[in-house]
């Protein structure tokens, strides 16, 4: 430990104003923080702070990303090997499954890390600012957003894009408006839209070596086109209550296990860093929806029942990892109950009566990120009419 | 009584023994203007080095308020005028002749007295200067009468003096203090108490006693005065300190400005705590010498969030009740935003040490990481328990949107009243600095 604290201080110099790499001391400063937390000290205010900081923090929603990622590096695996009729049982395989998956999924990992943090290590040096941490959950979220058959150069592209545009022209972490891992996913579904929705994509492998009678059909994409009776009867695909649930159905990297989300959710609200405000009321709000919707029998899932709706899809995956996104959801605590609440409905009335296409949580998520300020702006103003009338007494 | 649920009781090791230390008395003293809000950085001067003054004879005075004394706690002869920058006058040093001898005032009697006379009285005396007013916690302003005048005799900062133990002994001149003070507003003197205050404070006559429960900072007058009768924009209210109370009995039935403090010497870095029976502006140096564990801490007049720093043999400021010793937190640690190498107390609850609630930490002064821009919510909210939106007040004061910053509420809090969202903040933003910033910018404004 001490030698790797000697080794940092010297070399630190050349990093340095007057040094040779005086340029790149943002860049050297990022490791060197992650590495050691700093000796700084509490200076112009309280005496002692708290042991939280933004690096913990960003560290705990990756850790709760974890469950989702493994599992759905194994599920990558046990979708192409369902495909080619091999292995098909779900606990046959598991080694060969995952390191399929691990091939698939961790080179798109590392792409979005790649490009995402490059560009955010050079913008800090250009602009003389610290690096800092959100791009550590962006990095993470990205993939698990994408089906396994992504080409990297879209996810370079999307990820790009992103960072850029989403969030280093609005001055960085903290500062932007829009979810930066939806605007990559959205980059995609509106520039490249067949490589990110249909019923082609969600499962690796080449489609030619598939068994007769495997579509690779998500199934909300069979239940929007033939409502519950086509759930129940989806030939070689296991569409149960059960297997939704656990997970074990084609869709985007992270978002198909109830289970692994569910852990997610449970570290998240556990530490405090995720919402549970927000979490809560999306959820209430999208089973609302659905339940009007079932009610009056007229949405294009028929017969499907509402709590069929809130196990399918990525509507979990959505609730729990991208509405707490703190910077762009609502700030204020009654406000978070209204951005959740109308995450909830929009995302349902988009899946339901939308006759394009059967998913709706990253634009009802956008939406509401727009929306977000204007649900705050109006929660303060009522604080600060409190206090007016509170003085003409 | 009024139950608080938000707010956060920092447990830091180095409590107080309920004990009187055994540390003499120190031969320096000092009056510091920086210590007061609200006046200019050079005061009057009314001696020079080498005066000899009496305890209560007047060492200077802002010009703002020429009227109000700042005094001298001893006897003695002043033998140094510390400078900062641009020749601001930061301590002026008295050396004490350790036989303090009083200057005599004819008090007029309470009874009788117009208003008039008790507030020339005391700001002669060098006691006016005890009083803060709000908004802004600046010096009081003899000329105006405020709305209402509030104690708080109860103090949730991390290891605070008990405010039981500090009033000992004086309580007949708390309650001259408070017939005083009752004189000088047309509302009301309001006490706040929590669970356990003793009766000097509970059964005080003449006054409105409310009873606060709940964690920090539900002691501090800014809070109770919100749940009591909040501070409306043109509303001016006076605060001040039980002990300050006593103070300004004291001139009423002694007739001399006798500024005596108990102290709770306190910090996990000290062999030994205990309360210290002293004066204001006492030099910190017989409390703290030779009683530390090591040298690598900080010592700080008042307490860990709103205190001020110190030198070893730096003295105690007009204000506090309490001398706090930490250690410094000046080193490097190797994955420590991770796996911290030693425990720490924390509000998240991302370290484990949430399962045990009221387990007492040792503290070092560590930034435990760096300023970021804002990203994690709600996290002020939890701990201001009023019904104000501190980041949205701490925001308006970033962008100085005058309009903003009255609408949320900037009249109402001083720096201790958001302490905690400093301590708590994740973005490691200095919010007391920038509501100073903010207050300064209002008050100037007009």
């Amino acid at each position: 430990m001490k030698f790797i604290e000697n080794q940092v201080h010297k070399i630190k110099p050349h990093f340095e104003k007057g040094g040779k790499l005086e340029k790149l001391y943002w860049g050297f400063e990022a490791f060197e923080t992650f590495l050691f937390v700093s000796d700084r000290t509490a200076n112009d205010g309280v005496h002692i702070k708290d042991g939280i900081d933004l690096k913990r923090t960003m560290f705990t929603v990756v850790v709760a990303l974890i469950p989702a990622l493994l599992f759905g590096m194994w599920n990558v695996g046990h979708q192409h090997y369902l495909a080619i009729g091999e292995l098909t049982a779900l606990s046959d395989g598991f080694l060969d499954k995952f390191i399929f998956g691990a091939i698939k999924v961790l080179p798109i990992v590392v792409v979005a890390y790649g490009v995402g943090l490059g560009i955010e290590f050079a913008i800090a040096m250009v602009r003389n600012h610290p690096v800092n941490e959100g791009f550590l959950v962006s990095g993470m979220l990205i993939p698990l957003l994408m089906p396994p058959t992504i080409p990297l150069w879209m996810v370079a592209l999307a990820t790009a894009f992103a960072v850029v545009l989403g969030k280093e022209a609005f001055g960085g972490t903290g500062m932007n408006i829009l979810n930066v891992a939806l605007l990559a996913r959205v980059f995609i579904f509106f520039a490249y839209p067949t490589f990110i929705s249909g019923d082609a994509v969600w499962v690796a492998g080449e489609a030619a070596n598939f068994v007769d009678g495997f579509s690779g059909a998500t199934p909300l994409g069979v239940a929007y086109l033939g409502g519950a009776d086509a759930l129940a009867s989806a030939g070689v695909h296991d569409y149960s209550m059960w297997s939704m649930i656990l997970g074990t159905i084609p869709g985007s990297i992270g978002e198909t296990s109830v289970i692994a989300i569910g852990i997610g959710a449970l570290i998240l609200i556990v530490t405090g860093i995720g919402s549970w405000r927000v979490i809560l009321s999306v959820l209430v709000g999208a089973f609302l929806t659905a339940s009007v919707f079932s009610w009056a029998g007229i949405s294009f899932f028929q017969g499907v029942s509402p709590f069929t709706h809130m196990i399918m899809g990525s509507m979990l995956f959505a609730a729990v990892f991208m509405a707490t996104d703190p910077v762009t959801a609502a700030q204020t605590t009654q406000g978070k109950w209204i951005y959740g609440f109308l995450i909830g409905v929009f995302g349902m009335i988009i899946r339901a009566l939308n006759p394009a296409y059967p998913e709706g949580w990253m634009l009802a998520i956008l939406l509401m990120n727009v929306f977000a300020p204007t649900i705050d702006h109006f929660i303060v103003q009522s604080n600060i009419k409190r206090r007016v009338s509170r003085a003409a007494l | 009584m009024t139950k608080l649920s938000r707010g956060y009781d920092i447990k830091l090791l180095g409590k107080a023994k309920d004990s009187f230390l055994s540390a003499g008395q120190p031969t320096l003293y000092a009056m510091k203007p920086t210590d007061v809000q609200g006046i200019g950085p050079i005061p009057k001067l009314t001696v020079e080095i080498g005066s000899e003054v009496l305890a209560g004879d007047p060492v200077f005075f802002d010009k703002a308020h020429p009227g109000v004394q700042f005094c001298s706690p001893v006897s003695g002869e002043v033998v140094e005028i510390r400078r900062g920058e641009r020749r601001s006058i930061t301590e002026v040093v008295i050396l004490s002749d350790n036989n303090i001898e009083y200057r005599k005032h004819d008090v007029p009697s309470l009874g009788s007295a117009s208003r008039e006379d008790l507030v020339k009285t005391m700001c002669d005396a060098g006691a006016w200067v005890l009083i803060k007013q709000r908004p802004f916690n600046v010096l009081a302003d003899p000329e105006v009468v405020p709305r209402d005048i509030f104690v708080s005799c109860w103090d949730t900062a991390p290891l605070a003096a008990d405010q039981n133990k500090v009033i000992e002994g004086r309580e007949a001149a708390f309650q001259t203090g408070l017939d005083v003070l009752s004189r000088l507003t047309d509302g009301a003197v309001h006490l706040g108490v929590g669970p356990g205050s003793a009766d000097v404070y509970t059964k005080a006559k003449g006054v409105q006693v409310h009873a606060f429960s709940g964690p920090h900072p539900a002691g501090n007058v800014g809070v109770q005065i919100h749940h009591i009768k909040p501070i409306s924009k043109g509303d001016t209210v006076w605060t001040l300190g039980p002990q300050d109370v006593a103070i300004i009995g004291k001139l009423f039935t002694d007739g001399v400005y006798n500024p005596e403090r108990v102290v709770a010497v306190t910090g996990d870095e000290l062999k030994e705590t205990g309360y210290w029976k002293t004066r204001i502006g006492a030099s910190i140096a017989p409390a703290v010498q030779e009683n530390t564990k090591h040298d690598n801490v900080r010592y700080i007049s008042g307490n860990v969030l709103t205190g001020t720093r110190v030198e070893k043999d730096g003295f105690l400021g007009l204000y506090h009740d309490h001398i706090s010793v930490v250690e410094e937190g000046n080193q490097m640690e190797m994955f420590g935003w991770l796996l911290p190498s030693y425990k720490r107390p924390s509000r998240s609850r991302t370290f484990l040490s949430w399962l045990r609630p009221n387990k007492e930490y040792h503290v070092n002064t560590n930034n435990h990481g760096d300023e970021r821009a804002y990203v994690m919510t709600g996290q002020y909210d939890a701990v201001v328990p009023m019904d104000i939106l501190p980041v949205y007040l701490i925001k308006s004061i970033l962008y100085s949107d005058f309009e903003q910053m009255e609408g949320l509420g900037i009249y109402e809090v001083v720096e201790e009243d958001l302490a905690l969202c400093e301590f708590v903040c994740t973005s490691k933003q200095p919010v007391q600095k920038i509501l100073r910033s903010g207050l300064d910018l209002v008050r100037a404004d007009g």
